[in-house]
């Protein structure tokens, strides 16, 4: 498989996809520490222009596991990029130090114009309201460890009109002919445009407000953060963020296998009781970011 | 009778336009760059019955010939368009617009916050879904769907 840059899910095959889960199966124990070599001698660059902790940590950590080097930018602050220079010009010089380059940048579409000026490959952690493709691939990952991919019945709950990770998933999910139930206050429903897209690509898909209603119905329930910068009136968010906490109560009629999926940093979505239940999965999740990465950080710098 | 003459009179030498989108008659002339002070002589039809399209619009300019760019820019806003090419009251050429695959530099990202929207060296590009006109930036996935005339570059 060609995968020079990792810039959209919608660059991505199911195919595509399956080779991928499969080969950071194959990678989970050196991502739980057993030593490697892999990629020795090689040098990744972060650059991020906007904070990120689990994001740019797991990269490292993915990069580090496999004997590899990291460098990163520093403060933007102090860089080159606050004496005025393009991204276009950035990425063509450090295409000059590193072997690929973990992007993250406020703009939509800045992965893509890299890609078109870099000789080494990018990969996307994220531009702007854009694409996140590596969190789907681990959010895909997860699913396929903790539950299953086939037949699959999920819900994604939360903030659906902005939230660019559940896009991308409800993307790849719709590649899977998943069963998606959409819940979010009507304010934060997914637009239209994308629904139509999903549907296009085989997906079935229904909407709602209420997670009580399907709770009891669903393989996996897959919550994010809702942003309180969406809210005009803090009343409002307040009556809309508490709708959709996740407690013990709310789960006592979840089938057995349910599995419960969180992108993090959690606000209170989710009632820390529920971290001791059988249903958890969120932290998992956060550690299948490592083998995913390292699986794209091999094919990356393999075909680059 | 007499009001299909004053319509489709013949002209010498330039092209005729036809089966334009009711409504995009100045949309048109703007592509062209035909404005108010224009010495071209120039004829506008709008809302003409017309059994294919229910109405449409004509522009007709006199010798000047259109160029590809202009012909894909007109595809976009008018994909049932007819180019007709006169020359000596003759239609030498005739042919249906035909929307590309892929435009560049055509028309400007409507969001604000897409990449090709900034100092960056990189020119618009977007991907063409024809029936209904869609664009798609190549950079950011925004579509464009409706009111693709106001973001012409």
């Amino acid at each position: 498989m060609m995968l020079k840059h990792i810039i959209s899910m919608r660059d991505f095959s199911r195919d595509d996809i399956d080779i991928i889960l499969a080969k950071a199966k194959e990678f989970e124990q050196i991502a739980r520490g057993r030593k490697s070599g892999l990629l020795s001698g090689k040098i990744l660059s972060t650059l991020f222009y906007e904070p990120s902790t689990r994001t740019r940590l797991s990269f490292e950590t993915a990069m580090k596991r496999l004997g590899g080097e990291v460098i990163d930018l520093g403060s933007i602050e102090s860089s080159s990029v606050a004496k005025g220079e393009t991204l276009a010009d950035t990425i063509r010089v450090i295409g000059n130090y590193a072997d690929a380059i973990v992007l993250r940048h406020p703009r939509e579409g800045a992965a893509r114009m890299a890609a078109e000026y870099s000789k080494v490959p990018i990969i996307n952690a994220g531009d702007g309201a854009g694409h996140h493709p590596t969190q789907t691939l681990l959010d895909l990952y997860t699913i396929m460890r903790e539950s299953s991919l086939s037949d699959l019945k999920i819900a994604l709950v939360g903030d659906l009109k902005y939230g660019r990770t559940v896009h991308s998933l409800a993307y790849a999910l719709s590649l899977y002919h998943a069963d998606m139930t959409l819940i979010s206050p009507r304010q934060l429903q997914m637009p239209d445009v994308i629904k139509k897209d999903l549907k296009k690509q085989g997906a079935v898909i229904s909407e709602t407000t209420s997670l009580e209603e399907v709770i009891g119905d669903i393989d996996v329930l897959y919550i994010t953060r809702i942003q309180k910068e969406r809210f005009p009136d803090p009343a409002e968010y307040q009556k809309v963020a508490g709708s959709y906490r996740i407690t013990e109560e709310l789960l006592k009629s979840a089938r057995d296998k349910l599995i419960i999926m969180h992108p993090l940093p959690r606000v209170d979505e989710i009632d820390p009781a529920v971290d001791r239940t059988k249903y958890a999965r969120y932290f998992e999740q956060s550690f299948y970011g490592v083998p995913v990465r390292m699986a794209l950080l091999v094919m990356a710098m393999e075909a680059g | 009778m007499i009001e299909k003459e004053m319509r489709v009179r013949p002209i010498k030498h330039g092209t005729v336009i036809d089966h334009i989108t009711a409504g995009q008659a100045l949309n048109v002339l703007r592509i062209l760059g035909i404005s108010g002070t224009t010495r071209a002589v120039v004829s506008v039809a709008m809302n003409v019955p017309s059994g294919v399209l229910g109405s449409k619009d004509i522009v007709k300019v006199e010798d000047r010939e259109l160029k590809e760019e202009e012909v894909d820019r007109i595809s976009l806003i008018a994909p049932d368009a007819t180019i007709n090419i006169i020359r000596d009251f003759e239609v030498i050429e005739k042919f249906r617009v035909d929307l590309p695959g892929q435009i560049e530099g055509v028309v400007k990202c409507s969001n604000p916050n897409c990449i090709s929207n900034t100092g960056e060296p990189v020119i618009s590009r977007f991907a063409v879904n024809k029936k209904p006109v869609e664009l798609r930036c190549i950079y950011c996935d925004h579509v464009i769907s409706e009111g693709i005339a106001e973001h012409l570059i």
